[in-house]
C-alpha cells in the first residue's frame, strides 16, 4: 500500500455514485449536423476572401520607380534580401541572437540566395537576341568592384529622383552598363517574363517561389497594400484577415509581443518574442505539474457552477460524516 | 450551383477598434465577445436531466 | 447498477484471458489484444452512462470540436479532389474553401472554449495529465497546421504572411530547413504531415478520456473536510444504489 499526500489539484477521489444514461454517439452526431449547418450557413453568407496576388509585373506596372530603385539594390548587394544573413547568405553580423547564440547563423545558409545574380543578371541573361545587353552584362561583371560600386551608387543617387514615362528617365550621369540594365530589367518585368524567370526551373515544374517573394517584399508595394489592410506587424495583423473578416484570433498572444518593448524596440525582436511563447506554450502544456499555476481552478471556483447540481445533491443528503 | 457573391461582401474595408497600444478588427472583437458569451451560457443553462438512473 | 471502479485484480485477470483463452503461452498479437482489452473494454470504450455530476452544457465542447475538425478534414479532401488552384477559378471551388475557413474558425472557437472549461474543471486530476498534455499538444499543432494551411492559398494573403511570417521563423534556425516561401513544401506539411500528427493527438485524448473517464468534482469544501486519505488498493466502496458519493468516502484515489 503507498502512502501519498492528497493534493486537491492534482489528485481526486474517483467517482462511485450514480450514473445517468448517456448517448455519446447520439451526442457527436447531432453536434455533427448542428456544426455543418453552421459552417454551410458561414459559407453560403460571408464566403471566404481572395485577393489577387502582387506579381513582379502587376508591381512594376503600378509603380516601376519603386521596381527600379529596389533592382539596384539587388544589383549592388544593399537589398534587405541581400543584406539578410542565414538563411539567404553569409552577411557577417547578419542573423538575430537569443543572448549570446544565434540560432540563424547555427543553422547556416542553406536557401543560398545572390540577389545580384539570382534577381538580375541571370534574368537578363535568358532574354534573347539582346547583343546590347549581353554586352553590357559582360562589361559589368568583368569590371572590378569598385568600378561596379561607383556605377551602380551613381545610379541609385538619379534612381531616387528618376521619372518614368513608359521608359525610366533619369538624369545624365555615369553609370556604365547599369542604366541598360536596370532599364531592360524593368521592360522585362512590366512584360511578365521576370515572374517567369524567377520560378523557372531545370526541369519544367517548381513549386517554390522563394525568389519572386523576396524580390516582391524589398519594394515597398507589398508593404503599402498591406498597411492599407491593416496586415503590419504594429497593426496586430498577425492576428487579421483581409477585410472584415474574422482572422486568427488564437494568435492574440504571439502577437501582443510585438506591440511592446522590449520585442518592439529590440533588433532581436523576433527570436525574443519566440523563445517567450515557447516558454508559455511550456507552462501550459506542463500546467498539471506546476504547483500554484494548477491551484488556480479551485481558487476561482467556477466549478461550482459547472457542478452546481451534483453540489446541491451532495447537500440535500444526510453527512455520513 | 452557388452564387459567386457573398450575401454579405466582408471584402469592403476593414473596421479596427483602438484601445491604449490594443488596436483589433471588429470581426476578431466580436469572434472574442462571442466566445466568451457561449462559454458563460455553457455554464450557467440548465442541463435537461438525465432520463433515469442506475 | 452503481458505477463500479474494477480493483486492479479484475482488470489483470481480463488481460490474461483476453490474451490467451486456450491457456496456451500468449502470442505477441494475443498479449497486445489482452492490453487493449484490459484498458479499453468495449463498455468504457462506448459507454451509455455517464457520472450523474454530467450535467453541463460546457461538456458538448469536446464533441462540438470533434464535429468541427471532420468537417475541416471532409472539405479538404473535396479541395484536394480538384487542386490548390481550383477555388480560385470555380464557384463552386470557392464554397469549399469557404465551408474549409468557418470549420476552421469553429474549430478553434470550440476547442478554446473547451480548454477554458478543462482548466476551471482542472480535469488533469487523478491521473489525468497525460490527457490534458495531448490536448495542448493538439492545440499547438493545429495552429501550425492552420498557418500552413494560410501559406498554401497562393493569394495576397499568403505572399504577406510568408514573407513576414519568414523574419520569426529564420531567427529560431528553422528556416533553414522549413521554408515558408516554398509553397511545396508547406502544402505537403498542411495536407500530409500535419494533420497525421493531429489525429495522432486527437485520438490519444479521446482514448484518454474513455480510459480514465471524465474528471469528478472537487471535494465538496462546504461539508466537513475529509481526512487526508492514503491510497488503497481496493476497489469503490458499493455506495448502493441511488446514494450519491460524499466526501470522506473511501472511493480509491491515486
Amino acid at each position: 500500500m503507498s502512502t501519498r499526500r492528497f493534493r486537491p489539484d492534482r489528485d481526486v477521489e474517483e467517482w462511485s455514485g450514480p450514473v445517468v444514461r448517456y448517448d455519446l454517439a447520439k451526442e457527436v452526431t447531432v453536434c455533427f449536423f448542428v456544426v455543418l449547418l453552421l459552417v454551410l450557413g458561414f459559407s453560403a453568407i460571408f464566403s471566404s476572401p481572395d485577393d489577387k496576388p502582387i506579381t513582379i509585373k502587376s508591381w512594376s506596372t503600378a509603380r516601376p520607380l519603386d521596381f527600379v530603385q529596389t533592382a539596384i539594390t539587388e544589383l549592388d548587394g544593399t537589398s534587405a534580401t541581400a543584406t539578410y544573413g542565414p538563411p539567404y547568405n553569409t552577411t557577417p553580423g547578419a542573423g538575430q541572437k537569443l543572448g549570446p547564440v544565434s540560432l540563424a547563423r547555427l543553422a547556416g545558409a542553406h536557401i543560398p540566395i545572390d540577389t545580384s545574380s539570382d534577381f538580375v543578371i541571370r534574368p537578363l541573361s535568358t532574354l534573347p537576341d539582346s547583343p546590347a545587353l549581353d554586352a553590357a552584362i559582360t562589361r559589368y561583371e568583368a569590371s572590378p568592384a569598385s568600378q561596379q560600386t561607383a556605377w551602380d551608387n551613381a545610379y541609385t543617387a538619379a534612381a531616387a529622383k528618376a521619372t518614368f514615362d513608359g521608359s525610366i528617365r533619369v538624369s545624365p550621369g555615369r553609370y556604365g552598363p547599369v542604366s541598360l540594365m536596370m532599364a531592360d530589367l524593368l521592360d522585362m518585368a512590366r512584360s511578365g517574363a521576370l515572374d517567369g524567370a524567377l520560378t523557372s526551373s531545370p526541369q519544367l515544374y517548381g513549386t517554390d517561389y522563394t525568389k519572386p517573394l523576396l524580390f516582391i517584399a524589398d519594394g515597398s508595394y507589398m508593404n503599402d497594400v498591406a498597411g492599407a489592410r491593416h496586415l503590419h506587424g504594429d497593426q496586430w495583423g498577425m492576428m487579421n484577415e483581409t477585410g472584415n473578416f474574422p482572422g486568427q484570433a488564437w494568435l492574440w498572444l504571439y502577437t501582443m509581443w510585438y506591440q511592446i518593448p522590449p520585442y518592439s524596440t529590440s533588433s532581436n525582436g523576433d527570436v525574443l518574442v519566440w523563445a517567450t511563447m515557447m516558454l508559455l506554450t511550456l507552462l501550459l502544456i506542463l500546467l498539471p505539474f506546476i504547483p500554484g499555476l494548477r491551484s488556480i481552478p479551485r481558487h476561482l471556483r467556477i466549478y461550482r457552477l459547472i457542478w452546481r447540481r451534483h453540489y446541491r445533491s451532495l447537500s440535500q443528503q444526510p453527512s455520513e460524516g | 450551383m452557388q452564387s459567386l457573391a457573398a450575401l454579405v461582401d466582408l471584402s469592403t474595408p476593414g473596421h479596427y477598434v483602438h484601445w491604449g497600444f490594443v488596436q483589433i478588427s471588429v470581426a476578431n472583437l466580436v469572434v472574442i465577445a462571442v466566445m466568451l458569451v457561449v462559454f458563460a451560457l455553457a455554464v450557467l443553462l440548465p442541463f435537461p436531466h438525465g432520463r433515469s438512473k442506475r | 447498477m452503481t458505477a463500479r471502479h474494477l480493483s486492479p485484480d479484475d482488470g489483470a485477470a481480463r488481460q490474461r484471458a483476453a490474451a490467451a483463452p486456450d491457456g496456451l503461452r500468449p502470442t505477441w498479437t494475443g498479449r497486445l489484444r489482452g492490453r487493449a482489452v484490459a484498458a479499453l473494454p468495449p463498455d468504457k470504450l462506448l459507454p451509455d452512462t455517464q457520472p450523474a455530476y454530467v450535467a453541463s452544457w460546457v461538456y458538448v465542447f469536446g464533441a462540438l470540436t470533434l464535429a468541427a475538425l471532420a468537417i475541416v478534414v471532409l472539405s479538404g479532401a473535396v479541395l484536394a479532389l480538384k487542386g490548390p488552384a481550383w477555388w480560385h477559378v470555380s464557384s463552386v471551388g470557392l464554397f469549399f474553401n469557404s465551408v474549409h475557413l468557418w470549420s476552421t474558425e469553429l474549430f478553434f472557437f470550440f476547442m478554446v472554449v473547451h480548454l477554458w472549461a478543462k482548466f476551471c474543471m482542472a480535469a488533469w486530476r487523478g491521473r489525468r495529465r497525460a490527457t490534458w498534455v495531448t490536448g495542448v499538444l493538439a492545440f499547438v499543432i493545429s495552429i501550425a497546421t492552420a498557418f500552413t494551411g494560410y501559406l498554401s492559398q497562393q493569394n495576397f494573403d499568403s505572399e504577406w504572411i510568408s514573407t513576414q511570417a519568414k523574419d520569426g521563423i529564420n531567427a529560431t534556425g528553422a528556416g533553414a530547413f522549413w521554408n515558408v516561401l516554398n509553397f511545396g513544401q508547406m502544402l505537403m506539411w498542411h495536407i500530409v504531415l500535419l494533420p497525421a500528427v493531429v489525429g495522432l493527438f486527437v485520438g490519444i485524448h479521446v482514448l484518454l478520456v474513455r480510459r480514465r473517464g471524465v474528471v469528478p468534482p472537487f471535494a465538496d469544501d462546504r461539508a466537513a473536510p475529509s481526512h487526508e486519505a492514503t491510497a488503497t488498493d481496493d476497489g469503490a466502496s458499493a455506495a448502493g444504489e441511488g446514494q450519491p458519493a460524499t466526501t470522506g468516502s473511501k472511493g480509491a484515489w491515486q
